[in-house]
């Protein structure tokens, strides 16, 4: 039973915490991504389609390509829009609230459209599925099995799963103990002073949110292939996008952290589930439990105003050097 | 220009819009000399020297280092030509460590390695005389702890041409002095040594030559042992002035604003003021000295009803009445309807004192708005007054209907010091009215100042120049971390004096913290 819970909560934890490690690489440049719920969105469907596209066009799928082909097109998917995001805002210097906004309608809009009559393009019919590919990408590591309750909470996930833990500790070294990760902390806390310290801004931000934008992708891709089983449904992905944003805030700008939080959101996510005789009605106040402690850490952190706990001092802001 | 030139700036021009903020500008410095660039605000100094260190890129013109053209199309260009710049509003994170502020944007040594760079920045403080804790946030620091690290920044890259842009304007006299030593200590050196600032008594005790700019202009350069400072002056302002501030002994004076024992907590939770005291007399002005952050500002928006005190009275005596009315935790408009004539030129002109986006006469009806009776608005007097101002304190404007914002800042100024007076106050606060303000605008505001104490009204000044502050003022009172330090007679008092007392009790104040 616990070890059910564990793994279930993992499972939930861990589109978020592709999204949120993305994120906040991302933030730490002083981008304020709100696109990230389109991205990742378009992480899924982006792999999804890959997926169907190869498996539809040979007759026994090689298990290398059935990984590679939709990992490879989730990341080009996701980075493609982080891109336009960093187009617009970085160079062109339009409002980042705004533009991620929109990036969001655009990225959920496109993976509904094409999730959704992707079949009937190509005249199969039926719901979008890619059954074979997903079985790949769930396939747990080879001695889960064999080691009981302990292997369900440690081994038993697809490759994805570890992906993102090494990821989000591979973002917390680099942003801790790496000149590239102290230059891009400057670039997002005060990129004036990055800029007369001879760092190129502008690639800093660019690389940070199109790497940023690749990363959440993958946790689309994660929800789609690994968790639903490689099958499409509409809306399926839900609001774990904004989930992933909470994440960051509740993580305090630390991938580390985020690695804990994202076990935490998923557990409270699906804690509804374990409680019987709920209605339709409370189980939503349930779901509402991820962002109710979201905020109070956000009033934690804004009541102590530790300098180390807040946001990148220049999240948000446009940097333009010949500004007078 | 000989062999010992460190930089060469030949025919330098650049343009905001159709705007020149350089034309034409000629600059060389030696090595091991320190050259003063002087000029009003506006003239182009900063600008100039962010085409040195790589901020700006020039239109036309060229750079030489060493004698060889150089290109510096970047901060890096600029490291690279060891060129440092020390900005005027510092460049630094505030939540890294001094020294990772100091090594960031560094890449040729590849590792990411802090110990080193402690060592070789106490090795630099040891050289040139400053002591700093490589691993303090610069968020605990003070001002002049950062400008410290700016420094340092900038030697450990191994800078040779070292451009400090207004270092002084935050600093105490004793921080300036120890200042200027160091940058004598780097001349001896063999560093060539740039230094904007537009004192003139900073000028001359320091720099080996002048060079000044006026609205962009080149205007010469002159032998600092062979000048004075009238010369100087009206080679920056392309007349002569009158430098001297005019001040008439305080006549029929009376207590008018009696501060008791005040003390303030902002919403951060920290004590800003502590058991303030002090007697605002009619027909005085009061000065008010302090390091920025001292608590002047909470100090004047306590009295003008904008903070919550935790403990005190302030006590206004009305002159015709004779009545006396507590102030404490009353709102601005509470005060005003009390008929106590109070008025506040706060330090944030944009920010607290005017809307940018509307025009003057919409600014002026800010004040008086609760005066009208209609639902509609009459805009017939505040067009008046705002035309009166314009007129009697020439405000340089197309014409009544154009938003603040675009006016310089002298003549934003000047519009809300005159809409302030336009009230015939009994108090009159002003905080840092001069600051961003050429040497006329100045003493524009410094002769109203004058005109209010003759009025009979209590002047309260917030200054930072101790030599303005000085000439102008009858008393001083100096803030150090929130209290009261002194008050001293501004005729007989000193800088240094002065000066010491904005550092009083600071001591204690960090003992306390640790």
């Amino acid at each position: 039973m616990f070890a059910t819970i564990i793994s279930k909560a993992v499972e939930q934890g861990i589109p978020l915490l592709f999204g949120s490690t993305g994120e906040i690489l991302t933030e730490k440049s002083g981008n304020l991504n709100l696109g990230i719920p389109g991205i990742m969105y378009m992480g899924g469907s982006a792999g999804i389609i890959g997926a169907y596209l190869y498996e539809r066009a040979v007759q026994v799928p090689h298990p290398a390509l059935c990984i590679l082909i939709p990992l490879f097109a989730s990341l080009a998917g996701s980075a493609l829009l982080a891109l336009i995001y960093s187009f617009l805002t970085i160079t062109l210097r339009a409002n980042q609230n705004v533009t991620g906004l929109a990036l969001t309608t655009f990225g959920v809009g496109f993976g509904d459209f094409f999730g959704g009559s992707l079949t009937k393009i190509f005249g199969d019919g039926g719901n979008l599925s890619v059954k074979t590919s997903s079985d790949y990408f769930k396939t747990p590591l080879p001695f889960a099995d064999d080691l009981g309750a302990l292997g369900k909470m440690l081994f038993s996930y697809g490759f994805l799963a570890y992906l993102a833990v090494i990821i989000a500790l591979a973002a917390a070294f680099f942003l801790k103990r790496t000149r590239a990760g102290l230059h891009l902390r400057a670039v997002g806390e005060n990129p004036a002073t990055a800029d007369a310290a001879g760092i190129n801004v502008t690639k800093y931000k660019y690389l940070a949110t199109c790497i940023g934008g690749a990363i959440a992708g993958l946790g689309g891709l994660y929800f789609i292939m690994d968790y639903t089983g490689g099958s499409w449904t509409n809306g399926g992905f839900g609001d774990r996008g904004w989930l992933a944003i909470a994440l960051v805030i509740f993580a305090l700008w630390k991938p580390n952290v985020g690695i804990l939080g994202s076990f935490i959101f998923g557990g409270l996510y699906i804690a509804y589930s374990y409680i019987s005789g709920l209605s339709r009605s409370s189980i939503a106040i349930f779901n509402m439990l991820p962002y109710l402690v979201t905020i109070l850490v956000l009033v934690l952190t804004s009541v102590r105003r530790k300098k180390e706990t807040q946001p990148p001092e220049s999240l948000g802001l446009a940097y333009f050097r010949e500004e007078r | 220009m000989g062999e010992a030139s460190a930089i060469e700036l030949k025919n330098i021009t650049k343009a905001f819009g159709n705007k020149f903020a350089n034309k034409d500008v000629c600059l060389t410095v030696n090595k091991g000399e320190i050259l003063s660039v002087l000029g009003e605000n506006g003239s182009g100094k900063t600008t100039l020297m962010n085409m040195i260190s790589g901020i700006y890129y020039p239109d036309s013109g060229q750079i030489f280092i060493d004698g060889e053209e150089a290109v510096i199309r970047s901060p890096k260009d600029a490291y690279k030509y060891k060129i440092g710049m020390i900005h005027q509003h510092f460049k630094l994170v505030d939540v890294f460590s001094a020294a990772e502020n100091i090594i960031l944007g560094l890449e040729d040594e590849g590792k990411f390695d802090l110990k080193s760079a402690r060592a070789k920045v106490s090795e630099i403080g040891e050289r040139y005389g400053f002591a700093i804790d490589p691993d303090k946030k610069v968020y605990e620091m003070s001002v002049s702890e950062k400008q410290t690290v700016e420094i340092i920044r900038v030697l450990y890259r191994g800078a040779d041409i070292l451009i400090l842009d207004e270092p002084t304007a935050v600093l105490t006299p004793q921080e300036t002095q120890k200042l200027f030593d160091i940058l004598r200590h780097m001349r001896d050196d063999g560093k060539a040594i740039i230094i904007i600032t537009h004192k003139l008594h900073e000028v001359l005790s320091l720099s080996d030559r002048v060079s000044v700019l006026r609205k962009g202009e080149y205007v010469g350069t002159v032998n600092t042992v062979e000048t004075t400072e009238n010369q100087l002056t009206e080679m920056m302002v392309g007349k002569k002035t009158e430098l001297n501030i005019h001040r008439d002994l305080p006549v029929n004076t009376a207590p008018r604003l009696v501060v008791e024992d005040i003390s303030c907590i902002n919403r951060e939770g920290a004590t800003v003021l502590r058991d303030i005291s002090f007697t605002a007399n009619s027909g005085e002005i009061l000065g008010i000295a302090g390091i920025a952050g001292s608590g002047q500002r909470e100090l004047l928006e306590s009295i003008a009803g904008l903070q919550k005190l935790t403990e005190g009275r302030i006590v206004y005596n009305d002159p015709k009445s004779g009545e006396q009315e507590d102030l404490r935790d009353k709102t601005p408009v509470e005060i005003r309807d009390m008929g106590v004539r109070l008025s506040f030129v706060p330090e944030d002109r944009l920010g607290m004192g005017l809307v940018g986006n509307m025009d003057i006469v919409d600014n002026m009806m800010l004040r008086s708005y609760r005066r009208g009776k209609s639902m509609f608005v009459r805009r017939k007097e505040p067009k008046d007054l705002a035309e009166d101002i314009i007129h009697r304190l020439k405000v340089v404007t197309p014409d009544a209907s154009t938003p603040v914002r675009r006016l310089s800042g002298g003549n934003i100024q000047k519009i809300l010091v005159g809409r302030e007076i336009a009230s015939s106050p009994k108090v009159l606060m002003a905080a840092y009215p001069v600051r961003g303000l050429d040497i006329n605008a100045s003493y524009t505001i410094y002769n109203l100042l004058n005109e209010q104490k003759k009025n009979g009204v209590a002047v309260i000044y917030v200054g930072e120049d101790l030599d303005v502050l000085l000439e102008l003022c009858d008393r001083i009172m100096v803030l150090s971390g929130g209290s009261v330090s002194g008050i001293v007679d501004a005729r007989t008092a000193t800088k240094e004096q002065i000066g010491l007392l904005m550092t009083k009790s600071r001591e204690v104040k960090n003992g306390e913290a640790k």
